[in-house]
């Protein structure tokens, strides 16, 4: 009777406190630049120890710069947070995954991609996206600065256990409609706060149907349904991806962990708090039209009308969008003329987010109004990209080719889209100056936003074949 | 942890759903400054115009409101990144309590680990109080953890509910990672049985160079 969620949290409990919280064990924590090496040093200052280093893996990505000649010292106002990282995670003997090797890359997608992240996991780490591990079955979730600190000297944290919800998604989904879609069109339906409290897992057929790479842009987000945690159960896709990764486990090692998998997945008759049904079979590409996630449209559909909104708050804050996206109430969204275009991201920049965007752009031009990159989420990825030919493609369509990091999506390394420019982005918020100051930022899929790009408009991708 | 019992000040009315926390505190503010500098950004993309004069059209920048220590929002405030620098922000601002009706997950933990006291109330009751805020002569308010009550201008007296566990916590200014650490011998239990059931979590070695 029990969830997937449940299975998982109640393993890791090493002690319950007063008041309903429990004590967690974490299995794995990944750092990243920006409180990587001040969460190091915060621990030193108080004497402390890191509890379990081996456990502990570290990456450089939110502040890395990602033009083709990038290193270390690229980024003046922030190298020292690389240099910090590093020298920590070499004193406290942390993996430390440095630019330009194998391992380094957006860390929601190095964790998946090298096997660092697997079925019934207890992973954490300094960013509200570690909800995307949930995508191989991992109870996984974003934390502040001080929570980093309690894991670096106790490889524990203390929790609430939050309520379930259960997402049936169900259907085969039409031609042209990607995980991407899926996920937005879902926040749209139930809205952006709806996930709050909850551990959520995405179940039903869709789900099922979908390669791991998919279900980690659904769980990716799960934070912007309002969940910090969301979850899908492992299954033969899940063993399958992980079988050969270089951190997975191997051999009868391999078979071992795999049989303690296969008991991860709800029971039958789990019960969970909050269930929702969604015919994923009716979703349509999607692109957002305001500044929140949940400010969705398929391509095809108008933009909506305040005036039709009965709740004044609402009302208020969909004129208060509108005016920051410069959009008019009631016109059609494709043919939207675009400045930007962006592809990359823990949402989707992973190789086969890469592949799909390529297809689009295969043999065609960026419109010259545009200026389109493609951020490859790791740079294993980019090397597999590149021995693909990807690079080519893109770069003979006027894209430009980057080196792996957030880069666009939180603009923290100074890629940033100008004021007043408009952008389709694969990334998952569209908040207001998120890509830059007053920046305006329309979500959707890589194969959209490769249409958007060679088309220098909002456009359907189904259209371009 | 500094300790939270009682504050009376200053309390300013900004009823939105889903204030993210990109609005409360930029990416770009994320490096090179140190916590305790943030304030000066909070709320940077509503509270300045462009050439960085106030915009005085922003509620918190109305002289009635200026100083503010509690600040009063709608649902989902602090959605969005797990940044603790958005609660060093307002923090830095001067804000020592939070009433909203409902808060961001993540949001709600970072608050409570730097004794930021966020309250949860109907949308009725935040909307109740803002609208007397905006009508009295000085908006002022107690919040009261060791009574969980609200004080309005008027005094009128509004409970509220909090978690026993982390009002206690609050109240004490409990130090979370001291605490965790006199359970040490339990960590080391847990891990030790945890090694034989699943050996594989603590292979952490690379055992084989593919990737992608």
């Amino acid at each position: 009777m029990r969830t997937l969620f449940e299975k998982v949290w109640s393993s890791h409990v090493v002690a319950e406190l007063a008041g309903g919280v429990s004590l967690l064990a974490i299995d794995r924590h990944l750092l990243h630049d920006l409180e990587g090496g001040a969460s190091m040093r915060r621990i030193a200052d108080r004497g402390l120890k890191v509890h379990n280093p081996e456990l502990t893996f570290s990456v450089p990505d939110h502040a890395v710069a990602t033009a083709p000649d990038r290193h270390a010292d690229s980024t003046p106002n922030s190298s020292h947070l690389l240099h910090d990282m590093k020298e920590g995670s070499e004193a406290s003997g942390i993996t430390y995954f440095d630019l330009g090797t194998e391992g380094q890359g957006i860390v929601h997608v190095i964790g998946p991609e090298l096997g660092l992240s697997q079925p019934g996991m207890t992973i954490v780490c300094g960013d509200s996206h570690t909800c995307t591990h949930g995508g191989l079955g991992a109870l996984s979730f974003g934390i502040g600065a001080t929570e980093i600190m309690h894991v670096l000297a106790t490889q524990t944290l203390r929790q609430t256990k939050p309520t379930t919800m259960r997402i049936r998604l169900d259907g085969k989904l039409a031609a042209g409609v990607a995980a991407k879609d899926v996920i937005l069109a879902t926040i749209g339906q139930i809205g952006t706060g709806a996930g709050r409290g909850h551990a959520v897992e995405f179940a039903g057929t869709t789900i099922r149907a979908m390669s791991v790479d998919q279900r980690l842009t659904v769980c990716n987000l799960s934070i912007e349904l309002g969940a910090k945690i969301g979850m899908i159960a492992p299954d033969d896709t899940t063993y399958s991806y992980l079988a050969d990764r270089p951190y997975a486990p191997k051999a009868e090692m391999f078979d071992q962990a795999c049989a303690f998998w296969h008991r991860l997945p709800s029971d039958d008759d789990a019960r969970f708090d909050v269930e929702h049904v969604i015919d994923a079979s009716k979703i349509a590409p999607q692109i957002t039209w305001g500044t929140s996630p949940q400010d969705v449209i398929a391509v095809d559909q108008r933009i909506p009308d305040p005036s039709r909104e009965a709740d004044p708050q609402r009302r208020q804050a969909m004129e208060a969008a509108l005016a920051y996206m410069a959009l008019t109430p009631g016109e059609e969204i494709e043919g939207t003329p675009i400045d930007w275009v962006f592809v990359g991201s823990c949402t989707n920049g992973r190789l086969s987010d890469i592949r799909e965007a390529a297809r689009v752009v295969a043999g065609r031009k960026v419109a010259p109004n545009v200026r389109a990159w493609v951020v490859p989420g790791s740079e294993a990825t980019q090397r597999v990209a590149e021995r693909e030919g990807l690079d080519k493609i893109f770069l003979s369509a006027g894209f430009e080719w980057r080196k792996s990091g957030c880069s666009m999506c939180a603009g923290i390394n100074g890629d940033i889209v100008a004021p007043g420019q408009r952008s389709v982005s694969t990334t998952n918020r569209n908040f207001v100056g998120r890509q830059g100051p007053s920046a305006r930022t329309h979500l959707a899929s890589p194969a959209m936003a490769a249409a958007a790009a060679i088309a220098g408009r909002i456009a359907d991708a189904r259209k371009l074949g | 942890m500094q300790k939270f019992i009682r504050v009376t000040g200053t309390a300013a009315p900004f009823v939105k759903d889903n204030i993210d926390t990109d609005v409360i505190i930029p990416a770009k503010r994320l490096v090179g400054h140190q916590r305790d500098e943030l304030g000066a950004f909070a709320f940077e993309a509503y509270r300045y115009l462009a050439d960085r004069s106030d915009n005085p059209d922003f509620v918190l920048n109305q002289p009635r409101y200026r100083g503010a220590q509690i600040l009063l929002s709608g649902e989902n405030f602090g959605c969005g990144s797990s940044r603790e620098s958005a609660v060093w922000a307002l923090a830095g601002f001067g804000f020592r309590c939070l009433i909203a009706a409902s808060f961001g997950d993540i949001f709600t933990n970072n608050a409570f680990q730097n004794s930021m006291l966020l309250i949860r109330l109907p949308k009725e009751q935040v909307e109740r109080l803002a609208a007397e805020l905006m009508i009295s002569a000085t908006p002022a308010m107690t919040v009261d953890l060791q009574t969980q009550t609200i004080t309005a201008p008027s005094g009128a007296v509004t409970p509220f509910e909090v978690d026993a566990e982390l009002r206690e916590a609050l109240l004490e200014g409990r130090d979370e990672i001291g605490m965790t650490l006199m359970r040490e011998a339990d960590i080391r239990a847990f891990q030790n049985r945890d090694r034989s059931a699943r050996p594989w979590i603590y292979r952490t070695k690379p055992q084989s160079t593919r990737a992608v």
